[in-house]
């Protein structure tokens, strides 16, 4: 076990964490906001890759192919939206089944189980290969860095804006929301289509980063995103109560999240393990709120004017 | 201001469950009427306030409000004539939003929801001056998390959400039953304070006879889906709780039994 093996490492674990950040983001707007567990993303960052990479390879420019990959990822969250609000199946299988659904997608569009760029044919905007030696602006980490902290900003004003505010309603309590007018259906597929979105541009940027798009490159996305959100919630939650910098929390819950993994795979444990060892982190971390109120409930203040 | 035409509605139809709640009940409301809902569980109160309200579409019948017939509308665009209270103080408001945020929510009911700013400046002082009538200290809160209330002090929120755009028709679903005693006492009288203030046409259930009586200038007693007392006018003013289970069994043919009903 040398140290060095671990601290070159880093930076990547940094990068990789950055960009799942942007997808632990998505997840935090249905899982946190809107209070569904969407299962959609594990298809949709393999969409938001598959469909980045095969434009790229058609010659389209970077930014387009992005933009582009968000886009699929928009329509696939609106399929699990319209799947729940309008054929009323529940969220969590409504998810499943447009996820099971994306597979297929994904194999047609990138028409193969795999497809590869490589970085020396194509401009890529992120790559493993852009982390040390590089120009500063040119460095994945910063880039990444800069698009997390104006997604930030963006969802920061939507979510203060009467549109957002009522999306927030919604997925704290749907009967109060349309009691005030609230369209609570159109408000849960606008909320997918946003986190499936960001997922899918996580997704492209870590296709490009990796230097692939897999057809399993989604697989447990999911456990990694409420990783994510829930390790920031843990160490930062009680530093951020600002809306901004709990979406902050989130990326740094991602980064961490790799940092860990990092130590994890540095001190040899067996790498099949590794998604054994997120599941039950994962677990745990959501039993806390139970098991909180069930063990350490303090009495509850009774009504009182 | 309200018209209700034989309003049907089966809940579980076709099953062992098959539940007949509301019984072609028609029921007009005039212009600044305060009326009070009385009956046992299972009488149809909620189910026709919730009919009302467009919780669910009805079997059958027709439910004009302000001569607008609005049937056929989903929940969300009825609300926009309609201000609600729960039962349950958890229902009425967006516990992990704050207090300045509940109201301009409710500021908002009944327009579409655009990409402006959720809540202007000089709504905060609106909302100062209105939660300052409720004379529960809420003025000095505006950014405190609903959840952090307690169950009476948002009751008193939720109402003033529900009229702070002027509702035509003000829905009380028994909004006092989860309080304490004193509690629910403070919150029927900043109702009262708000519907005189607003002239509301205001449907109040209660499991309270006496709050039916003293309340509102006509009351209407509901028994397995169907209205089957409805007293008004100077026959309310001098009205007993004697005097209505007297009537009540005169009607129904059998003893007022629900005990909650009678002793509040």
């Amino acid at each position: 076990m040398n140290i060095m093996n671990l601290i070159n490492a880093l930076p990547g674990a940094v990068a990789q964490g950055l960009i799942w950040g942007i997808m632990a983001i998505g997840v935090y707007i249905t899982f946190r906001i809107l209070d569904i567990a969407d299962l959609t993303v594990d298809g949709t960052l393999c969409t938001g890759g598959a469909v980045c990479i095969m434009m790229m390879q058609s010659g389209q420019n970077v930014w387009i192919s992005m933009v582009i990959a968000l886009i699929a990822g928009m329509l696939a969250g609106m399929a699990t939206g319209l799947l729940h609000t309008f054929m009323g199946i529940p969220a969590i299988l409504a998810g499943i089944l447009t996820q099971l659904g994306l597979y297929s997608i994904n194999l047609k569009i990138m028409g193969k189980a795999n497809q590869a760029i490589n970085v020396d044919k194509y401009d890529l905007l992120v790559s493993l290969r852009y982390i040390k030696g590089v120009p500063f602006y040119k460095n994945t980490i910063l880039i990444v860095a800069l698009m997390i902290v104006v997604l930030i900003f963006i969802l920061y004003w939507f979510f203060g804006t009467e549109l957002g505010c009522s999306l927030r309603a919604t997925g704290c309590n749907d009967k109060m929301a349309r009691a005030q007018g609230i369209n609570t259906d159109f408000n849960r597929v606008l909320g997918l289509m946003l986190s499936n979105g960001l997922v899918a541009l996580s997704g492209a940027l870590l296709s490009q980063y990796q230097g692939f798009a897999d057809i399993n490159m989604g697989r447990g996305a999911i456990v990694i995103g409420l990783a994510a959100v829930i390790i920031g919630e843990a160490i930062f939650g009680k530093i951020f109560r600002n809306f901004g910098f709990q979406l902050l929390a989130v990326a740094f819950g991602s980064i961490i999240y790799y940092f860990v993994l990092q130590i994890v795979i540095w001190m040899g444990i067996d790498t099949d393990l590794l998604k054994l060892l997120s599941a039950v982190v994962v677990a745990i971390f959501l039993a806390i709120p139970t098991w909180k109120s069930r063990y350490f409930s303090k009495p509850v203040r009774k009504g009182g004017v | 201001m309200l018209e209700l035409k034989n309003i049907s509605k089966t809940f579980n139809p076709g099953t062992v469950n098959e539940k007949r709640a509301l019984k072609n009940v028609s029921l007009t409301l005039e212009d600044g009427d305060f009326v009070t809902v009385i009956g046992g569980n299972g009488a149809g109160k909620s189910t026709m306030l919730n009919a009302i309200a467009g919780v669910w579409p009805v079997d059958q019948g027709q439910i004009l409000i302000d001569n607008q017939d609005v049937t056929k509308l989903p929940e969300y665009k009825r609300a926009a004539f309609l201000g609600r209270v729960f039962q349950d103080p958890m229902n009425g408001t967006a516990a992990t939003m704050g207090i300045e945020e509940n109201l301009a929510l409710a500021l908002r009911r009944g327009q579409s929801r655009t990409l402006r700013v959720g809540i202007k400046n000089q709504e905060r002082e609106v909302y100062k001056r209105l939660l300052a009538t409720l004379g529960l200290g809420l003025e000095e809160r505006l950014t405190s998390k609903v959840g952090l209330l307690s169950g009476g002090q948002r009751q008193a929120l939720t109402l003033l959400m529900a009229t702070l755009k002027k509702p035509k028709l003000l829905l009380l679903d028994e909004h006092t039953a989860a309080l304490d005693p004193k509690t629910a006492a403070k919150v029927l009288e900043t109702t009262e304070m708000i519907v005189n203030r607003d002239k509301l046409t205001t449907l109040m259930i209660t499991h309270n006879m006496k709050d039916a009586i003293v309340h509102g200038n006509r009351l209407i007693m509901m028994m397995d889906g169907n209205i089957i007392l409805d007293i008004r006018g100077e026959e309310k003013k001098g009205l007993t709780v004697e005097d209505l289970l007297h009537k009540f069994e005169e009607v129904s043919g059998e003893e007022f039994t629900s005990d909650k009903a009678i002793l509040g």
